[in-house]
């Protein structure tokens, strides 16, 4: 089957969606990838040159709500579930770029 | 109290057969017993017995109660219940419990049900087996050397064991009705717009659906009449009329026409599951039905189709999980590597693997060829669903292409697993209702399901040819040994 | 070698709405850390973003003011990125189908000439949070998550640092008339990020541009870009290469700084947003919205030229912002008398506007209580001196100008006999200084008028004291 993607690729792609593999799984997951955009080439078997895209099953436009300000959670609720805050603010590591 | 519907165990609390407190403890006991074996459960709500016995108490005193006061029921843990757990079966979300409530939740509860715990699933709903779970793989209470199918297969398999009245689970590509067909229970899978998505965690947001999972289907009828109910907290909800569901259920289907589309029953199908099929068809038949064979031409290509668009959506829905507001962390002295590490560690292969191929098709120079060609094919597809339902009111096909698998079968193959929804995938491209009930058995003993579909809004009408079929079918629902 | 720099402006202008954009917490500037949050904007799994409706109101009400078309159908797309201020790891903005586009705004030049400064599109979209840096970790408060922001987006038509800060002065302007935001660029409600390139004449190619990020102020707008383009000439003229890179502003040290790295791995994944529908507007919704429209800055401006006989530098202060105008116009009402009216707000109030840092409708003037006092100056009852008194003790008071008159006693003296008494009481009391005045020292006029006032406290009326002062030493 041919390379649609390289593990070069596929490092790329991980570093967008923030995950990182060890030489294993970066070789597992280009096969894998391979695999699946083998089958999904199959689109290419159809024209769909006039065709509009569908982005949602309905047709529903339009949908909004007033703008009325309702209560907001307590900060005791909204940083409960983090794993580290301080202040009443989220804690992260520091930022290096 | 099993094998009782909804309406008899709620006349029975009424007439004090039995109390709430009673019901719930049986249900509690049978999870002590079977669970272990099953894994169905990923949190289990001590308080229940007590919100159990206060319903008892207010039963005693008189009050006005809801409909269901008092009995107790499961969710998917992907649906939020206010101060539960809520984990996806990930370990991204070990810790995280909610401290807002989610609609289908509320309506349930707004209904009178309790809710027994949370039931396990395919990691962020993406599997076919259960086995992509991160700690409670669900087997299958027919053999538990199967699978139950997913990615609702812990709700699936809860029903079918009796360890709750019924469950709710959701549906992207098929996660409703597969397990359902796996495990011989009735699974629903609402139009797009039907029941609110507010408090479902999302996997592909243009496809996910929560829906009732029963082991009969006036049960189901009954549940969906509660949530199916048009929310303002979900933009893309459809502001429709809530539904009486019962009022369909009259067993006369005479004179309805039901499509057999050819294109669902390719080589792939296994040949009992064609015939257990069959068989319903000529059922049917039997009832009055006209069965006219139609065709629906790009079937073959909705698998790739919804790889592409359920993968893109779900790479951004789930870049939230990056270790700062909930859920793990990751050790890390640096910000870079705490979101490195934390998704790296908390997400499992197949999650991973589906935001890779999301993140690729979304990726500069691939939109166009993969995403929008993707966004394209599902207009054919859909359009598929719309020439047929000009000439039959429903559509009849086997739900799964075989019969529950073995555990560990084909976790070696991603794309064999994928596979084993082609039937189901096309009807959350469309955007209808479909709903698998059992049929039968396979040769292996196995419960085969068939799957109805219907247009937009047409729940109805699938609840009363599902109601007909049930009738005169009386199927066991219950594996012998779990009664 | 010299250059012409080519400036195009993105500009985001957070909207003045009670609630955010797509969740009910509260939309106010400075609340405690992390307290309007909610799930929706928290980003926690599960929920659902829903539009608030005054967002589109808004975005269209700016549209129409910059002469933008209106799409009919525009739709919300996820751009993906990875920030702790970004809960859900995309923000939600418009890409494909904005909801405005193909504006422009006419903006007056030094020379007095105008420029019509193409306006691409007006997109709307979601803040992010904000980080706090201490030592060795960050703190993220996510209040400001999910304010409603346009982002206006310049055709690259400004030639100068300057122009770039007139652009953005008279947008602030106009967005000011429509209400759609307060426009505070130091509380950040305007931001301001400038696409800048250099070409050596006007009919070369352009230039590789650079973005400069986090210009806060219209100052730092003109210096952020002088900057800029001064770095660019640099390179150039060394023989190098502008590079097409983020550079960031720093207002301390007034240079941009590359943001290189932080950009390597930028692809923002844009595609629709499967949770939001499209917005599809109806051609009343629009109209209604037309109908609703104020009268603009320039069109204010001619109107107050032609109506009021106003020069074009009055007119133009009391069209910088929406309140000057009707105040003025609220004052005129009262009393016919534009000019002094306008150079009553332009000096007096405005002086007073600075010292107080208010608004001109707080400043303790009404504009019919300054129309009063021009009336008295007109009516020749109090002079222009005991006027100001009037004015500030009107301000602090809030007493009517005539009352304050009547009770001080501060009404002008016109009476030429006991007018005649003091002038005489003057030169009787400075002999020399009136020989040398009567010898034709005529610089001692001011002098002896500065003296008859003191005399009359003030009240003495110039026009009758000036014959009478003539007549005496004559």
């Amino acid at each position: 089957m041919s390379q649609t993607v390289s593990k070069k690729d596929v490092l790329h792609i991980a570093t967008l969606a923030r995950l990182k593999f060890d030489d294993e799984q970066a070789e597992r997951f280009t096969n894998d990838l391979n695999n699946i955009l083998g089958y999904i080439d199959k689109l290419n078997e159809l024209n769909t040159d006039n065709i509009e895209p569908t982005s949602h099953a309905l047709d529903i436009y339009t949908v909004t709500r007033p703008d009325k300000a309702e209560a907001s959670l307590s900060n005791e609720d909204a940083i409960r579930n983090a794993p580290q805050s301080e202040n009443g603010m989220f804690r992260v590591p520091k930022v290096i770029e | 109290m099993l094998g009782k519907t909804l309406k008899e165990l709620s006349e029975a609390l009424n007439k004090k057969e039995f109390s709430s407190a009673e019901l719930t403890q049986f249900y509690l006991d049978r999870i002590s017993k079977y669970d272990g074996e099953i894994c169905a459960y990923n949190y289990i709500n001590e308080n229940v017995i007590n919100q159990a016995k206060a319903v008892d108490e207010k039963r005693a005193k008189g009050e006005t109660l809801p409909v269901y006061a008092g009995i107790p029921m499961a969710l998917k843990d992907l649906i939020i219940q206010k101060d539960m757990p809520a984990t996806c079966s990930s370990k991204i979300l070990e810790g995280f419990v909610p401290p807002f409530q989610g609609t289908a939740a509320q309506l349930l509860e707004d209904a009178g049900f309790l809710c027994l715990g949370k039931l396990s699933m395919d990691e962020f709903a993406m599997g076919s087996s259960n086995e992509t779970a991160y700690r409670k793989k669900t087997r299958n209470p027919w053999d538990t050397s199967r699978v139950p199918g997913g990615s609702s297969g812990g709700s699936a398999a809860s029903v079918a064991a009796g360890l709750t009245t019924f469950a709710l689970g959701s549906d992207t590509g098929g996660s409703i009705r597969q397990p359902a067909s796996l495990c011989g229970i009735t699974g629903m899978k609402p139009t797009y717009g039907r029941v609110s998505r507010f408090g479902l965690i999302a996997f592909a947001s243009s496809l996910d659906q929560i829906g009732p999972m029963t082991s009969n289907i006036s049960d189901n009828a009954a549940i969906l009449s509660v949530i199916g109910k048009y929310d303002k907290k979900d933009s893309t909800s459809l502001n429709v009329a809530q539904e009486d569901y019962a009022k369909y259920l009259t067993g006369d289907v005479k004179g309805m026409k039901i499509g057999v589309p050819k294109e669902y029953f390719a080589e792939g199908i296994a040949p009992d599951v064609r015939e257990c099929v069959n068989k319903a068809i000529k059922a049917y038949e039997g009832m009055g039905c006209e069965i006219v064979e139609i065709s629906m031409p790009h079937t073959e290509y909705a698998v790739a189709t919804y790889y592409i668009i359920a993968t893109a959506e779900a790479s951004s829905n789930l870049g939230r999980y990056d270790g700062i507001r909930f859920g793990f962390r990751a050790d890390a002295d640096n910000l870079k590597d705490m979101f490195y590490e934390s998704r790296s560690q908390g997400f499992g292969d197949e999650v991973k693997r589906r935001i890779m191929l999301g993140t690729y098709v979304l990726s500069a120079g691939y939109y166009d060829a993969y995403y929008i060609k993707a966004q394209k094919v599902r207009t054919l597809i859909k359009q598929d669903f719309v020439n047929a339902f000009e000439k039959v009111d429903a559509i009849i096909c086997p739900t799964s292409p075989t019969t529950a698998f073995k555990a560990g079968e084909k976790m070696s193959d991603p794309l064999q697993m994928y596979l084993s929804d082609i039937n189901t995938i096309s009807l959350n491209l469309y955007g209808g209702c479909g709903l698998s009930m059992p049929c039968g058995f396979g040769a292996d003993g196995m419960p085969v399901g068939v799957q109805l579909l219907g247009k937009y809004f047409d729940e109805g009408r699938l609840y009363n040819l599902a109601y007909a079929f049930e009738q005169q079918a009386k199927l066991p629902v219950m594996p012998e040994k779990l009664k | 070698m010299s250059y012409e720099p080519v400036i195009g402006l993105e500009v985001h202008v957070q909207m003045s709405t009670d609630s955010k954009i797509f969740c009910t917490c509260s939309n106010k500037f400075g609340a405690e850390p992390n307290t309007n949050v909610c799930p929706v904007c928290l980003g926690m799994p599960g929920v659902l973003p829903v539009l608030n409706e005054k967002v589109v109101e808004y975005t269209v009400k700016a549209g129409l003011a910059l002469n933008c078309q209106i799409r009919s159908k525009s739709v919300f797309a996820r751009k993906n990125y990875f920030y702790p201020d970004l809960p859900k790891a995309y923000q939600i903005s418009q890409y494909e189908l904005p909801i405005c586009e193909h504006g422009y705004i006419d903006i007056e030049l030094e020379d007095g000439t105008q420029k019509r400064i193409g306006i691409t599109r007006i997109h709307i979209e979601e803040d992010a949070g904000k980080l706090n840096h201490e030592a060795g970790c960050s703190l993220v408060d996510l209040n400001r998550t999910g304010t409603p922001l346009m982002e206006i987006v310049s055709e690259p038509d400004l030639r100068s640092a300057e122009e770039a800060k007139a652009y953005l002065m008279k947008l602030k302007t106009i967005l000011e008339y429509v209400e759609v935001s307060d426009c505070n660029m130091e509380e950040g409600s305007m931001r301001c990020d400038a696409n800048v390139s250099i070409r050596p004449d006007s009919n070369a190619p352009f230039g590789t541009r650079a973005e400069i990020k986090n210009v806060n102020s219209f100052r730092n707008v003109e210096r952020a870009i002088k900057y800029e383009q001064k770095r660019q000439e640099k390179v150039l003229n060394e023989g190098g290469k502008i590079v097409q890179e983020t550079r960031l502003f720093n207002a301390d040290t007034g240079i941009t700084a590359s943001m290189r790295g932080k950009e390597d791995a930028h692809d923002y994944r844009y595609f629709p947003d499967p949770d939001l529908v499209p917005i599809v507007l109806e051609d009343k919704f629009i109209d209604d919205l037309k109908a609703w429209m104020p009268e603009l800055p320039d069109a204010k401006l001619a109107r107050f030229m032609s109506e009021y006989g106003l020069s074009g530098m009055d007119a133009d202060f009391l069209v910088s912002a929406k309140a000057y105008g009707q105040y003025f116009e609220q004052a005129v009402k009262a009393h016919n008398n534009p000019k002094a009216v306008c150079n009553w707000i332009m000096g007096e109030l405005m002086r007073r506007l600075n010292d107080k840092q208010c608004t001109i409708f707080e400043a303790g003037i009404s504009p019919e209580n300054l129309a009063e006092i021009v009336k008295l100056i007109d009516e020749g009852k109090i002079s222009g001196n005991i006027a100001k008194q009037v004015f500030d003790e009107t301000a602090e008071t809030g007493k009517k100008p005539a009352d304050i008159v009547a009770e001080k006693g501060l009404v002008q003296n016109s009476n030429e006999d006991e007018l005649e008494a003091i002038v005489k009481q003057v030169l009787d009391a400075n002999p020399a200084e009136t020989e040398r005045f009567k010898g034709g020292e005529v610089k001692l006029q001011g002098f002896f008028m500065g003296q008859i006032m003191k005399a009359s406290k003030g009240k003495a009326n110039p026009a009758v004291v000036a014959p009478l002062l003539k007549k005496l030493t004559s």
